[in-house]
């Protein structure tokens, strides 16, 4: 498997705070990479410099390399709108817009300019329905509001959002956190046919969805990532104690 | 709500909790009262323009209250050129005030640099406290000459009092529409953004749908304050009871306001006349204008409409 996206030596602040330290890893492709963590070591803070989401916050500044495909995002050529259609991203809360189911997901087709309209552009929002898994449950019921769907469709329905630009790499704040056990398992299934197609980087607090749903996972601690692994290793033979600590700690 | 169904907690003492019964009481009964006493004021003053102006509808033939002449001293009472005149000023500062209005609502709230923001937020809530009889001296003594110079026959022109009017309502529009902006969730506009739609794209095709009844409201209590000042207008529209001609000069002829005809006559009516009657009635048909904004606000909005521009995140 080659590497989809390569992180050199990359700091990041917020103003003063230095939030991010000295990172250095490889996400393969096609795979599902987890990142775990105590809260606010930096989980969300490092998936945002992942499509420079970042940049909207004021004050922020980025130091080092993030290869996409080679390609380095902070360069500053790189254009971040074009950059976030390639890194789509879907949020902790279900955030779909105030809009029609079917609005919601044609949104990122008609702003990225894609086949727009018509028979194609029903076409899209179907293929992306079906790949968020939720077609079924609201194809009588497009036109309905997204809002009046339950969170776990909900936070499906920003998963078909961001899947009809096509992306490469989807990735995932703690999508489930507000979801119920069912609604998780349905989206951690999802997430596992989505990697057939996508690179998929999810951050998450709970140490059984990292285990069972990913293939490598990232421990990050204070800033710092501690240890990257295969799933399977980190979890059975973590080769640092404080690894250890924390993922024993919170299983038991 | 869960609260109320909650038994109540055992350790406060039974008196004690008679005693913040009587005080839930009063304070509901004093809250009761003046929500009540804001209606019946209403319906009184209402029914007081209907005591005074009624004559004037059975007295004068509807063909006649509704033609296009109001000559008073010849007790002509056509109220027409009123209406057109309040339509014609409101329209043209609708017009103005809501682009410049809302652009500049969208540009606080999504563009400018928060220290940018912090400086233009409170100089435009200044501007709300201007006296309207000072905009008016400036718009007849500094803003009529100016639109003479364009060509106009005269400088206090329906423009004039459009231009004033736009001014006035400016903060108001500004105000709500950017808080209406301000409450719509930063989750949406990162939603649009993560899947690459620019600034731009976010604003209009999510933040401003999703704050759509916020905006509304701007728009008429804008529209509200344009219809109902007297003084300003007064003073820059020339005043003249006539129905513009048509064509492209119409906003640049002098017409009269229906709230300009109340104040500047109603100091020189006998009481109890026909002239004072149709005053009166000109200030019911204000009133049904006011109330059908608002119904249309209503309507408009709706509490469909505010629940799901924020349940959503809520
Ligand atoms: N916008 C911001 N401005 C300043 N500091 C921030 C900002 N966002 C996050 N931080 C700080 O950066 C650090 C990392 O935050 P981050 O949200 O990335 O943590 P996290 O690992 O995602 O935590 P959680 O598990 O609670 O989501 C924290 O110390 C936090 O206080
Ligand atoms: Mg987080």
């Amino acid at each position: 498997m080659t590497n989809k996206i390569e992180v050199r030596d990359f700091n990041f602040y917020y103003g003063e705070f230095h939030a991010l330290k000295g990172l250095n890893l490889a996400i393969r492709e096609h795979a599902i990479t987890a990142l775990i963590g105590p809260s606010g070591c930096g989980k969300s803070t490092f998936l945002r410099c992942l499509n420079r989401m970042n940049d909207t916050i004021r004050g922020t500044r980025a130091q080092g390399e993030v290869l996409l495909d080679g390609a380095n995002i902070y360069a500053p050529a790189v254009d971040v709108v074009e950059l976030r259609q390639q890194v789509g991203m879907v949020f902790q809360r279900p955030n779909p817009f105030p809009q029609s189911i079917y609005d919601n997901v044609a949104f990122g087709p008609r702003v990225v300019g894609m086949a727009a309209r018509g028979a194609e552009l029903d076409r899209i929002v179907q293929e992306s329905l079906e790949g968020a898994a939720l077609w079924d449950e609201v194809k009588h019921r497009l036109r309905d509001h997204a809002l009046d769907l339950n969170p776990g469709q909900q936070q499906r329905l920003c998963i078909a959002r961001t899947i009809a630009v096509k992306p490469q790499v989807i990735l995932m704040d703690e999508p489930c956190s507000a979801l119920d056990p069912v609604a998780t398992l349905r989206v951690e299934d999802l997430m596992r046919r989505l990697a057939a197609e996508y690179t998929i980087v999810i951050v998450t607090h709970n140490m059984q969805q990292a285990a069972r749903a990913s293939d490598y996972t990232g421990f990050f601690w204070l800033g710092e990532l501690v240890e990257f692994n295969a799933t399977e290793t980190l979890f059975s033979t973590p080769s640092k104690p404080l690894t250890e600590a924390y993922i024993t700690g919170r299983r038991g | 709500m869960a609260a109320a169904n909650q038994p109540l907690d055992a350790s406060i003492p039974p008196d004690e909790i008679a005693e913040r019964r009587w005080g839930e009481l009063i304070i509901e009964g004093v809250i009761r009262v003046a929500g009540i006493s804001s209606i019946v004021i209403i319906a009184l003053i209402f029914l007081f323009l209907l005591r005074e102006g009624l004559p004037a509808f059975l007295d004068i033939p509807l063909r006649q209250l509704f033609g296009t002449r109001w000559y008073p001293i010849e007790e002509m009472f056509g109220l027409l050129p009123l209406l057109v005149g309040s339509l014609i000023v409101t329209v043209g500062a609708v017009a103005i005030s809501l682009p410049l209005g809302l652009t500049t609502a969208i540009y606080l709230g999504e563009i400018a640099p928060p220290w940018l923001r912090e400086i233009l937020k409170p100089i435009i809530e200044v501007l709300a406290g201007i006296p309207s009889i000072v905009l008016g001296f400036l718009g007849w003594i500094a803003l009529a000459p100016l639109i003479q110079n364009l060509g106009a026959p005269t400088g206090l022109t329906a423009f004039t009092g459009s231009l004033i009017l736009a001014y006035m309502s400016l903060p108001t529009i500004i105000s709500i529409a950017e808080d209406a902006l301000y409450a719509v969730p930063k989750e949406y506009r990162d939603g649009a953004l993560a899947i690459g739609a620019t600034q731009w794209q976010a604003i209009w095709r999510v933040v401003l749908p999703a704050a759509r009844p916020g905006l509304m409201i701007a728009v008429m209590l804008g529209i509200g304050r344009a219809i109902g000042e007297t003084m300003a207008v007064m003073m820059v529209t020339g005043n003249a009871a006539n129905i513009p001609s048509l064509g492209s000069g119409i906003f640049f002829q002098p017409v009269r306001t229906m709230t300009a005809t109340i104040a500047a006559e109603m100091g020189e009516v006998a009481q109890g006349s026909l002239h004072y009657s149709t005053l009166f009635a000109i200030g019911i048909v204000l009133f049904l204008i006011s109330f059908a904004i608002n119904a249309l606000a209503g309507r408009l909005v709706g509490v469909e409409g505010l629940r799901r521009s924020r349940g959503g995140m809520l």
